[in-house]
């Protein structure tokens, strides 16, 4: 089953056109990635599946993308409500100055829920989720801030997944933290897909090819193939990816 | 090309002229600390003789070359607080608006503009507008609220200055992990960036609270009294107030000779009270600070 369809999307940032054409089925419960070298317009695809390219000024956008059949884009459409539906992981983990527990208490508190013992309880299955609770459940009100970088990158995802969405966007995730800290994002990635469709940017191949489902090539605002990751990694049908995942550009 | 011979001595001069420059700028920073020590320690010589419980909590008697000062220090605290409620809402409100809203656009382009040359109006200029507007037009009289008014304009636009800097610091990051787990931008602001541009914004809030506390001019033709020794019984009534009361009995005094103490007497209070503000401040902002980090 399809979850995320994006219908000939052509964007602009003002007069530059940043994604030609593009059109894509996403499935259900499945890790796609998106790879492509910087400035291929990789992430400005990814964050139009929550819409938060709606701040940037100027900015322009044709075709249509459906999320479970729905044009996300269609007047009417409250976009908070959405990005409940859609969650996303930055690239820089971006916690709140806020306590461990106020932090993934945060996306719920915002869409109106007050019960006290609900919340604590989804905080405490959300930081299980991302295997983080071990490490925190002694300090639940000491400052996010005091976390390391990859603790922090676990919250973040925690956060997201807190508010059960059923879409997680991924905006490199993992390229701020060491390879220890990236390991256990990517093991947390594999889990997660059993409960969401994960979307994932990244620069790193090998990481593609460890986590994904399926790939997709971004050059120059275009998509050049999508395919299975494994199809993508060993048998590209294109020249340009083929030369992209063995090192020659990029 | 190969590279030509580094001049001789070079790294020697190079650190001598480093150290001929710090000395200069450790001179006259100290310097500055002396002059500001020097004006100190002049009123504080000249003034602490005056200051006992009776000169803090009476009204001036005697016209005015005997008694104390209470009244005046009572005025002053309340125009404080009434240019805080005028301007601090108002200005916060403009400050969150223009960085968060609509921070591009000629619109407030042009907005941050003129608070921008606002703040470079002569406050004597606020005082007669505030005459012209609050004390006549608007019909309140001579009053602390007209003269709470005229100082709360006076010092709006530091206030919406602080708080659009103290805005543009916090990274876009931040906003967008909240939007992206539905927060509205309202929420958005009042949970997550408020509370992080809150020391600084503190810090501005303060710093106009010293300013309005030491104004003459824009409460001259809007609220301050020559003498009124009771204290006010309403927001319509004037007050006395510390500067003015330091101008009156310097310059127009019934024996200048003799209230010359008294005058310092007052210099000193005021710049006790703007010193205990600043305090203040640190605190509040400490406190702040304190909160986001939660240890």
């Amino acid at each position: 089953m399809e979850k995320i369809e994006a219908k000939d999307v052509n964007f602009y940032y003002g007069s530059f056109h940043a994604l030609k054409g593009i059109s894509m089925e996403i499935p259900q419960n499945k890790v796609v990635a998106f790879i492509g070298p910087s400035g291929c317009g990789k992430s400005t695809f990814l964050r139009l599946f929550n819409r938060m390219n709606d701040l940037i000024p100027g900015a322009r956008l044709e075709g249509e993308i459906c999320i479970d059949g729905k044009n996300i884009y269609a007047p009417g459409i409250q976009v908070d409500e959405l990005r409940k539906e859609v969650g996303m992981v930055f690239q820089r983990p971006n916690p709140f100055p806020k306590s461990i527990f106020d932090n993934v208490a945060y996306g719920l508190r915002v869409n109106g829920i007050k019960d006290k013992s609900f919340i604590a309880h989804r905080v405490e299955e959300a930081l299980r989720g991302a295997a983080l609770w071990e490490e925190v459940k002694d300090k639940l009100n000491a400052s996010a801030y005091a976390l390391s970088g990859g603790q922090q990158q676990r919250l973040c995802i925690a956060r997201a997944m807190a508010v059960s969405p059923s879409v997680l966007l991924m905006d490199e995730p993992a390229s701020a933290l060491d390879p220890i800290s990236t390991a256990k994002v990517e093991e947390l990635i594999c889990e997660l897909r059993n409960e969401v469709t994960i979307v994932i940017v990244t620069h790193n191949m090998q990481q593609a090819s460890r986590v994904s489902d399926k790939t997709a090539f971004f050059y120059m605002g275009e998509m050049v193939e999508y395919d299975d990751t494994k199809v993508i990694f060993t048998n590209p049908h294109k020249e340009a990816t083929q030369n992209y995942i063995t090192g020659r550009f990029g | 090309m190969s590279t030509p011979a580094y001049p001789k001595d070079f790294s020697m001069k190079k650190r001598r002229s480093q150290k001929v420059a710090f000395i200069v700028f450790r001179v006259l920073s100290l310097l500055i600390v002396l002059i500001l020590f020097a004006i100190l320690g002049f009123i504080i010589y000249k003034g602490a003789g005056v200051i006992s419980w009776d000169f803090l909590s009476k009204a001036p008697s005697d016209g005015m070359t005997a008694g104390g000062i209470f009244p005046a220090i009572v005025g002053t605290l309340l125009l404080m607080l009434g240019s805080a409620i005028v301007a601090f809402p108002v200005g916060i409100m403009s400050g969150i608006y223009m960085n968060e809203y609509a921070s591009r656009g000629w619109v407030v382009k042009f907005i941050r503009l003129m608070t921008n040359n606002l703040s470079g109006v002569p406050s004597i200029v606020f005082g007669l507008f505030g005459m012209a507007l609050f004390v006549k037009y608007l019909g309140f009289g001579d009053s602390i609220l007209a003269g709470s008014l005229t100082l709360g304009l006076l010092s709006l636009p530091l206030v919406i200055r602080t708080t659009e800097e103290a805005l543009k610091d916090i990274p876009a990051g931040i906003r967008e992990g909240s939007l992206a787990l539905g927060a509205t931008k309202l929420q958005t602001i009042w949970k997550v960036v408020l509370p992080m541009g809150m020391p600084r914004i503190i810090t501005g809030l303060i710093l106009s609270l010293g300013r309005v506390s030491g104004e003459t001019a824009p409460i001259l033709f809007t609220c301050a009294a020559y003498f009124f020794p009771q204290l006010p019984a309403s927001i319509f009534d004037q007050c006395m107030a510390l500067p003015y009361h330091l101008y009156v009995i310097s310059t127009s005094g019934t024996d200048i000779e003799a209230q010359q103490p008294i005058a310092y007497g007052t210099a000193l209070v005021l710049i006790v009270i703007v010193l205990v503000i600043n305090l203040l401040a640190g605190v509040l902002r400490r406190h702040f600070e304190n909160r986001l980090k939660m240890k």
